[in-house]
C-alpha cells in the first residue's frame, strides 16, 4: 500500500499558506487517490469483515538474508544417484511378536529393542570372561562416533576445506594398502626423513615412493653412452616418425572402446565418474582380446 | 553464527524450531527493527525514538542502553546486534554539537549493513503532545511519498526505499478496508523532508468508495537529509535478486487481445478416426459369434501343438 506522487508540489502555495495546512490537504488528496484504487480491488467477506485483496507488490525491496542454498548431497547420496539406488519407504509400525503389539521401527520404544535384553548368549568363540552388554554398547558407540565422524567429513566436503590425514584417519576396518601407506608415513617424519629406521623382516618397500629422477652415473661404461647416443642421432636423422608400438596400440584400443562405448548410449557418452568406471572395465577387456585382435592392423600401418 | 554452518548440531527440539527461524528462507520473515541510542541523547531523539518504536512496535526492539558507537565509522557492533537480534532493520539515534538531533535510518542485507541513511530532526512533535487521536498498535500503515526529489534525485530514491521498507510491516495477501487507520505521509520540499503521521477517518460520500478525512496523530517530523552511505549497485542487486522458485512461470503460447480475449495454442495427437464412436444402431452391432468361433479355434491350435 504505496502510493508515489510524482507532481512538483506547488512550492508558491506552500509558502503562502500555513505548512501543516498544506501538507495535510496534500496528503489528503494522494490518500483519497490510494485509497480510490485500494476500493476498486476484489473484496471478499471473512468473518462479517470486508477484505480486500491486495494484488502482488510491484516494488522491490532487497531481502534481508541471500536465498537459500540446496543441501549439497553427501558422499553416500552421490553414490546412490550415481548407482541408481533409491529409497524404500518403510512403515513406521512394525509388528513385535514379542510384546504382541505394534511398535516403531525406530528410536524410543522400538520393537525388537536389543539394547534391552536382561540375556545375552556368549558365543562360542567368544573369551568367557568378556562382557557381552559392554561390548555391544561399546559397538554402538563407535558407530555413531563414526557416523558423526562421516557427517564432518561430509561437510568439509561441501566447504571444500581439504579433510585431514586421510591415510590415518581411524576407520573400521583398515586395508592392507593403508597400514602400509600409514606405517611409510610414520617412518619418514622423522628429523632424518626415515634415514635411519630399521626395516621389519619381509618388510617391502613402499610403491611409488623413492626416487623419481634417475640420472647415469658420471664415469662408468663409455660403451653404452656411445650407443645411446648414435640412437638418438638415428632417430634424428631417419625421416620416417619413430612409432611406439605399445603406446599405439593403447591409443587404438581406447578409441575402439570409446566408439562401442557411445554407440552402445547413443548420445553424450562420458560424465564424471561414470566414464571412469566403465574405461577401466574396457581396459580390462579389452587386453584380454586386444593381443589377437589388433596387431595385425598394426602391421598394416607400419608398411 | 557458529551454528548456520550445520557442524554443531542443535540438541534439543527448542533450540533447532528456533534456529530454524532464523534461517534463510524462500519467503522471508518479516523484517525486525531495533532500535538505539547513541552515547548521547537529547530528549528529542529519545522521544523520537520511542515514537517510531510505538509505531513498529511487534516487529522491533528497543535497546534500553547506551551504544557508543559511530554508525558511519564503525559498522562492526551495528552488524553483532543485528545478528544477535535477527533484525534487519535498523535506527540509532544520536545528538551531538555537529549533528544535533541525529537519526540513522539503516538497513542489513545477510547482516552487512547495506544502506544508511542519516537525517536531522528540525521539529519534532510526538505522539504525547497531539493527543486527539490514535490508531491501534500494529496497524499497517498506508505510505504515501510526494514531491518531485522522491523520483529524480538517486539519494532520495534510495531514502524512499529504506522509509518503506522500515515501515511498510507485514506483507499481507489482503487487508480489512475498515482497517486502514494509519496513514505516514512523506513530503520532499525544498530540501527538507516532512513525515507526517494521520489517522485516517473514512466519511460517507454519495458513492461507492469514502471520502477521506486526516486527523493529524503524530509523530510529526522536519527533517533534513545529512549523511548517506549507499549500497554499491552490485551489492544492491545481489540483495534484490529473487530466488528462482518464487519467481512466476512463464505462461508459454497464450496470448491475449486488445478486447481480453484469451488466445492459446493446443497441440493434440493425432485423432484416430476408425475408431470414432459414431451413432449406435442395431443394424451395427458387432455380432457375438463370430468373435466366439474365432477365439475357439485359436484354442484348438494350441491344444494340437501339445
Amino acid at each position: 500500500m504505496l502510493a508515489l506522487d510524482k507532481n512538483p508540489a506547488n512550492i508558491r502555495e506552500f509558502r503562502e499558506k500555513n505548512k501543516d495546512e498544506f501538507l495535510r490537504s496534500l496528503a489528503r488528496d494522494n490518500t483519497q487517490l490510494l485509497i480510490n484504487e485500494i476500493w476498486k480491488l476484489p473484496t471478499e467477506r471473512v468473518d462479517e469483515v470486508i477484505v480486500a485483496k491486495l494484488p502482488e507488490t510491484t516494488t522491490r525491496l532487497p531481502r534481508e538474508k541471500p536465498p537459500p542454498k540446496p543441501r549439497p548431497p553427501t558422499k553416500w547420496e552421490e553414490f546412490a544417484k550415481l548407482k541408481g539406488i533409491q529409497n524404500k519407504k518403510k512403515t513406521n509400525l512394525v509388528w513385535d511378536d514379542v510384546h504382541k503389539e505394534w511398535k516403531r521401527r525406530w528410536g524410543y520404544k522400538r520393537a525388537k529393542d536389543d539394547t534391552k535384553e536382561w540375556l545375552l548368549e556368549v558365543p562360542e568363540t567368544a573369551d568367557p570372561n568378556e562382557d557381552q552388554f559392554a561390548k555391544r554398547s561399546k559397538a554402538k558407540k563407535e558407530r555413531v562416533a563414526k557416523n558423526e565422524l562421516n557427517r564432518l567429513r561430509n561437510i568439509a566436503r561441501a566447504q571444500k576445506i581439504k579433510v585431514p590425514g586421510i591415510g590415518l584417519a581411524p576407520t573400521g576396518q583398515q586395508s592392507k594398502s593403508d597400514l602400509e601407506k600409514a606405517v611409510h608415513v610414520a617412518k619418514m617424519s622423522t628429523a632424518s626423513v626415515g634415514k635411519f629406521q630399521d626395516r621389519l623382516p619381509k618388510e617391502k618397500a613402499p610403491r611409488n615412493t623413492g626416487k623419481k629422477r634417475k640420472f647415469q652415473p658420471l664415469i662408468g661404461d663409455f660403451s653404452t653412452e656411445k650407443q645411446k647416443q648414435l640412437d638418438i642421432l638415428k632417430i634424428m636423422d631417419s625421416k620416417k616418425p619413430r612409432l611406439d608400438i605399445n603406446k599405439a596400440v593403447n591409443k587404438q584400443m581406447r578409441e575402439e572402446d570409446m566408439e562401442s562405448r557411445s554407440k552402445k548410449k547413443g548420445g553424450p557418452g562420458k560424465k564424471g565418474r561414470k566414464g571412469n568406471f566403465s574405461g577401466k572395465k574396457g581396459k580390462g577387456a579389452g587386453s584380454a582380446k586386444g593381443g589377437k585382435n589388433h596387431k595385425p592392423r598394426m602391421k598394416q600401418g607400419k608398411r | 553464527m557458529p551454528q548456520r554452518d550445520g557442524i554443531v548440531k542443535p540438541k534439543t527440539k527448542r533450540s533447532k524450531r528456533f534456529l530454524q527461524s532464523r534461517e534463510a528462507k524462500l519467503i522471508e520473515n518479516v523484517k525486525n527493527a531495533m532500535i538505539m541510542k547513541g552515547g548521547n541523547t537529547s530528549e528529542t531523539v529519545t522521544q523520537a525514538l520511542k515514537d517510531i518504536y510505538s509505531l513498529k512496535k511487534p516487529n522491533a526492539v528497543m535497546y534500553k542502553k547506551k551504544n557508543i558507537t559511530r554508525p558511519f565509522e564503525d559498522q562492526t557492533s551495528l552488524e553483532f546486534f543485528s545478528k544477535k537480534a535477527d533484525c534487519s532493520l535498523f535506527l540509532f539515534g544520536s545528538h551531538n554539537k555537529k549533528r544535533p538531533n541525529n537519526l540513522i535510518f539503516g538497513r542489513m542485507f545477510d547482516f552487512h549493513v547495506l544502506d544508511m541513511i542519516e537525517l536531522g530532526i528540525e521539529k519534532f512533535a510526538s505522539l504525547k503532545q497531539i493527543k486527539k487521536n490514535t490508531c491501534p498498535e500494529g496497524t499497517k500503515p498506508l505510505l504515501v511519498f510526494s514531491g518531485e526529489a522522491f523520483n529524480t534525485d538517486n539519494e532520495y530514491k534510495r531514502l524512499q526505499s529504506v522509509l518503506t521498507d522500515f515501515f511498510r510491516g507485514p506483507s499481507v495477501p489482503s487487508v480489512r478496508l475498515a482497517g486502514l487507520e494509519h496513514l505516514l505521509h512523506f513530503t520532499a520540499l525544498e530540501g527538507k523532508i516532512y513525515m507526517r503521521s494521520y489517522t485516517v477517518l473514512l466519511k460517507k460520500s454519495g458513492c461507492r468508495t469514502p471520502r477521506i478525512e486526516l486527523e493529524e496523530m503524530g509523530p510529526s517530523f522536519d527533517f533534513t537529509l545529512r549523511r548517506t552511505h549507499l549500497a554499491s549497485d552490485d551489492l544492491y542487486k545481489t540483495a534484490h535478486r529473487q530466488p528462482k522458485a518464487l519467481k512466476p512461470k512463464k505462461k508459454k503460447n497464450v496470448s491475449h487481445d486488445a478486447f481480453g480475449t484469451k488466445f492459446g495454442r493446443l497441440h493434440m495427437q493425432k485423432q484416430n478416426l476408425a475408431k470414432l464412436q459414431t451413432r449406435k444402431m442395431k443394424g451395427l452391432r458387432k455380432r457375438r459369434g463370430e468373435t466366439v468361433e474365432g477365439e475357439e479355434s485359436s484354442l484348438k491350435k494350441t491344444k494340437m501343438d501339445e
